[in-house]
Formats: structure tokens, C-alpha cells, sequence
């Protein structure tokens, strides 16, 4: 149903000089998704996310929100939206308070209890009259994340929201992603750098590599997607890859920098592992990667023309 | 509307650099009455010594009309510069400070914020010429007291002292009306530039390069005059003439008028298509 599309972008581009930040993105989010937008550092996040908020205007293609054009609609659009884009800055000489009736009167309703009610979501009642100066980074990205969510809107673009965030903040962060997200009226949009962020936190995830998209669906079906890796430390290392090459199931084994890296279906790690006990073997360590973990390594780290697992499979709609 | 123009006044006003300007002229202006004050009278002399030969000069020519008048001229020059650190902050700041995410991504058009926003400019402008208008006068007059005033120039015109004060208050309304121009123009490149120092480099760039070109006697400079808006910037001290000529204030007004709304109408443009990086 296409009421139930909250964000589609068709062809979405943006060019800097002749450099493309973001080209030919088509995206879609449902209600009721958190969407992971998922890339290195540089693969285009920020821009895509700059336009999904009409920060800056696409050099090509168009993004609807709800339906309808943000360019056509915008005001419509964007007062049933809230946005974090990249840090969160704030107007350091004004209290969080001041802070938050300055954007909230920009939606055009400055309700005190809304305020409050943000602000007890992010746990700032109690500093809400303090100079945002005075904050430390966690708190500010929680305060950002408090203006995101002024006047109850259906839509929630975080980008990067625990950028910066010591563990303890980035807990917070994810648990409050996660009680938003339960509530069931909120859409959410996550940027992250990181893939286990968005496997902890996302229904559905796309994966942006220099500016284009390369893989978009559920993050369940993504992850099990494409053939399995288990890394195995055995020892001796010649002896072991000979005894898992022996094994049923076994489609390569091969020495990689003093691993064995093992292509298995997932259900048969038990049986790799007792195959080189048996053998008299020295375990040291195994470990299951998927091959979505093992491209996204590959991209962040820099490698080039990367296969995408299951991509065939997963880029199409997958949903019914 | 009203909220967002609120929210601009609130920001400009809570914004400890707002005040470096008011701070400058509250010292600056204290500072040339003592020094007046403990004057000998050698300087006003001077001035009219001219006349002392030919004229009995009755009274007190150096009065808090005459300081104020000689402080304005004196600091005339420099008040743009004041101008700028306001009115160039206005959108630059917002770049620096990251918070056009926080402005620009809200249910309002960037044409009201910008609109309120160059409001807010308009207003400081204003509110720092009438303080020191203000302030020159009512130390003047509480130090040196009232009296004719005396106008050098050209030609001498000598303001009988009743006729003095609504002189000022034109001039300073007028003062205001042309610092609003050359605050358009901070506003201006505020909207180009993501610092704070930029729109203050380049407006009294402009208006540096404006005076040379407006002051030098060389034939092509001189054609150039009339289209150059600090040509017009003097038009405050007319109003100390007699007779006052309004033509003349009128088609300044307007002209400097026309330039603000084409810088405002420029900075529109720019906004509008602007990419917030920032």
C-alpha cells in the first residue's frame, strides 16, 4: 500500500564539481521501519540525509515524503518530520530550554508540556536551564535528539547518533532508538558507520558505498544472505585445512594470515569443530562471519569493486 | 511570523557579541567629552577665529549641540565598522555555529527566516545609531550645556538653539536610514561566507574603496560618484544646513533605499539556492 511508504527517493543524486556525493539512490521506508542507512566515512550519508531535509537540493531525482514531493510540499512534509543531522549543534549562549522553544516555535506550536516531555525522554529535566556550553557532547546529542523529537512526528532522521558517545551514551542512545521504535507511531531513519549498530537497532537497512546503493532490504534476510565464513584458528594450520577440506559441506578452506577461513553452510560449524578434535587438533578459536560483515569490512577498509553477497536476491523488493 | 522574528531579536539580543558595538561607543563617546572638557579652548578658537575678527561672538559656542555634532561627524567613518560585527554575524553565525540544521530543516520557508533575520539586522543598526546619538547628546548637554550651534563648513551657519534639537533627532533618523544600507550589505556577505570575519572584511572593503574612489579628484572616479551608495551616506548632516535642502535628502533616501532592497534582494537569491554545508 502506498500509504504505508513514508520516504522514497527516485534516482536521487547530488554532484559536487564533476564528483558525484550521491548518485541514482532509490530508497524506500515503510511505517513502522527503522532503517539503517549504513557506509564508511565519505559514501554519501550526510548529503543523502542533508536532502532527505531539504538542507540541500538534489542535482538529480527527488525525494517524497509521505507520498509527496518535498520539493512541492515542503512545509507539509518537514512539520511531520524531526531531524538530527550530523552533531549536534545548538545556540551554546541559550539554555537547552531557550534551545527547544526556538525550534519548536519554528513548527509553530511552543508548548511547554511538549518541551517537558522531550526533555524527560532524554533525561535533561533536571539540566534543561543550564547553558547548552555547559554540556558535555552526550548530552548535547541527546538534546538533539530531544529537538528531533518536539511536537510528536511520524517521522525520525537520526544521522549518526552515537558518533562520539562514550559506551555508556551509546547504550542510552541505542535503548532510546529502540523505545521509540516500539512505540509503533514513529519511522526511523539511522545513519551508522557501523554494521553491528544498525543489526542491534534496524528492521531494514541499505548499504551506500561511494555514493551509490549497494544492497537494501531486511536486515535479517540480509544478514543470513550469500554463503557462510568461519574463521578457524587450528593448529597445525596445514593438517587442519586438509582434515575441514575432507568435510561434507565444505565449499573452500584455504590459509589466510595464520587463519583458516572456511566457506560452510552456518549448520555445519558444529561439525567442522568436532571433525578437528578428532583429527587431534588444537582449537583455538571459531568464528562464524557472515559475508554481509565480510563485505562491509571490505568497503570501510577501502577495497574496490567489492562483490556484493546476495545481491540478486536481496536488492529487489522483498517484502510482500 | 512574529514568533520567528522573536526568536531572531531573543538570539541577537542574548548574544554577548551583540554588545561589542553599544560597548565601543559607551566608552568612546565619555571619553571625547572629558577630553573636551579639560579642552583650554584653544580648539574652538581655532575653529572660529575666523570670525572672532569680524563677528562679536556672544554666548557659548562649545556646547553639548556642537559636541554632538563634532562627535558624529568624527565617528562617522567608523560606524559601519560597528554595523558590520552585528549585521555580518547575522547568517555567518548561524553557519559557525552549525545551527542552520536546527533553523532550516523546520516547517518554515528559509524566505521568512532570512526575512527575519534581516529585520533583526535592520533593528540593531538602528538601535546602535540611536544610542549613539543619543548618548552624544545627553552627555553633551549635561557637561557642556545648550546653546546655539555653530556649523562649520563652506559656508557658516549658525542654529538658533531652538531650532537645534529636532535637527537631531532628523539627523539621527537619517543616520539610521543609511546604516541600514550599508548594514544590507554586511547581511549580504554574511549570507556567502561561514565565518564571522568575512562580511566584516567585506563590507568596509566596499565602502573603503567607495570613499577613495567618491573622494579622489579624477575625472572617471568622479562619474562614478553618483552610482556609489556611501556617496549618499552623508545625508544626516544635511539636515544641519539652512535652509534644510529636502530634495537633495530626498533622493538620497531614495538611492540608498534602492540599494538596500537590491542587496536584500540578492541575499534572498543566494539563500534561497543555498546548499546548508554547514
Amino acid at each position: 500500500m502506498s500509504s504505508d511508504v513514508i520516504l522514497q527517493t527516485f534516482g536521487l543524486g547530488k554532484r559536487y564539481g564533476k564528483r558525484w556525493a550521491v548518485r541514482d539512490l532509490d530508497l524506500t521506508v515503510r511505517r513502522g521501519d527503522v532503517f539503517g542507512f549504513l557506509g564508511p566515512n565519505g559514501a554519501g550519508k550526510s548529503t543523502t540525509i542533508r536532502m532527505l531535509l531539504s538542507l540541500i537540493k538534489p542535482t538529480a531525482g527527488h525525494v517524497d515524503l509521505f507520498g509527496r514531493s518535498l520539493q512541492k510540499h515542503r512545509s507539509a512534509a518537514l512539520r511531520r518530520v524531526g531531524g538530527l543531522v550530523e552533531r549536534a549543534d545548538f545556540y551554546s549562549y541559550l539554555s537547552a530550554r531557550r534551545n527547544l522553544e526556538i525550534v519548536a516555535s519554528l513548527r509553530g506550536d511552543d508548548s511547554h508540556t511538549d518541551i517537558d516531555r522531550v526533555l524527560d525522554i532524554v533525561g535533561l529535566t533536571a539540566r534543561a536551564a543550564d547553558r547548552v556550553k555547559a554540556y558535555s557532547h552526550g548530552m548535547k546529542q541527546r538534546l538533539g535528539i530531544a529537538q528531533a523529537l518536539l511536537g510528536g512526528p511520524e517521522f525520525v532522521v537520526l544521522d549518526e547518533p552515537t558518533t562520539g558517545l562514550d559506551p555508556q551514551g551509546i547504550k542510552e542512545v541505542r535503548e532510546l532508538i529502540r523505545q521509540l521504535s516500539q512505540s509503533g507511531t514513529v519511522t526511523i531513519f539511522l545513519s551508522s558507520h557501523l554494521l553491528a549498530e544498525i543489526e542491534q537497532t534496524a528492521t531494514h537497512m541499505a548499504i551506500i558505498n561511494k555514493g551509490t546503493l549497494a544492497v537494501q532490504g531486511r536486515v535479517a534476510d540480509l544478514l543470513a544472505a550469500g554463503p557462510h565464513l568461519v574463521r578457524i584458528d587450528a593448529r597445525p594450520l596445514d593438517r587442519a585445512v586438509d582434515l575441514l577440506r575432507a568435510v561434507p559441506g565444505v565449499e573452500r578452506a584455504e590459509i589466510v594470515d595464520a587463519w583458516i577461513e572456511c566457506a560452510a553452510h552456518p549448520d555445519s560449524t558444529p561439525l567442522l569443530t568436532r571433525q578437528l578434535l578428532e583429527g587431534g587438533m588444537a582449537v583455538h578459536a571459531v568464528i562464524p562471519r557472515r559475508s554481509l560483515e565480510e563485505y562491509f569490512l571490505a568497503i570501510t577498509e577501502g577495497a574496490s569493486d567489492v562483490h556484493v553477497p546476495g545481491e540478486s536476491g536481496a536488492r529487489k523488493e522483498d517484502r510482500p | 511570523m512574529k514568533s520567528i522574528l522573536g526568536n531572531e531579536i531573543v538570539k541577537t539580543a542574548l548574544k554577548w557579541r551583540s554588545y561589542i558595538s553599544f560597548l565601543t561607543i559607551a566608552i568612546i563617546i565619555p571619553l571625547i567629552d572629558v577630553g573636551l572638557l579639560f579642552e583650554k579652548g584653544g580648539w574652538a578658537r581655532g575653529m572660529t577665529r575666523g570670525l572672532a575678527s569680524d563677528f562679536l561672538i556672544v554666548g557659548n559656542i562649545k556646547n553639548g549641540f556642537f559636541i554632538t555634532y563634532f562627535i558624529l561627524n568624527a565617528l562617522w567613518i567608523h560606524v559601519p565598522f560597528l554595523i558590520t560585527l552585528g549585521a555580518g554575524d547575522q547568517l555567518a553565525g548561524e553557519a559557525t555555529g552549525g545551527t542552520f540544521r536546527l533553523l532550516l530543516t523546520r516547517p518554515v520557508s528559509r524566505s521568512y527566516i532570512l526575512f527575519a533575520k534581516y529585520v533583526t539586522t535592520l533593528v540593531y543598526a538602528g538601535a546602535l545609531v540611536v544610542f549613539m546619538g543619543v548618548l552624544s547628546l545627553a552627555l553633551g548637554t549635561a557637561l557642556f550645556g545648550t546653546g546655539d550651534l555653530l556649523v562649520p563648513g563652506r559656508d557658516l551657519t549658525i542654529l538658533a538653539e531652538s531650532d537645534v534639537l529636532w535637527r537631531m533627532a532628523a539627523g539621527i533618523a537619517l543616520a539610521t536610514w543609511g546604516m541600514c544600507t550599508v548594514a544590507s550589505l554586511a547581511f549580504l556577505f554574511s549570507s556567502l561566507v561561514e565565518n564571522g570575519i568575512g562580511p566584516i572584511i567585506g563590507t568596509m572593503a566596499v565602502i573603503i574603496v567607495s570613499y577613495i574612489i567618491g573622494n579622489l579628484p579624477v575625472e572617471l572616479f568622479t562619474a562614478m560618484k553618483p552610482y556609489l551608495f556611501t556617496t549618499y551616506l552623508d545625508l544626516w548632516a544635511k539636515v544641519f544646513e539652512d535652509p534644510v535642502p529636502w530634495e537633495t535628502i530626498r533622493h538620497s533616501m531614495l538611492v540608498l533605499g534602492g540599494f538596500s532592497v537590491g542587496f536584500y534582494a540578492v541575499t534572498w537569491y543566494i539563500f534561497q539556492k543555498k546548499d546548508v554545508l554547514s
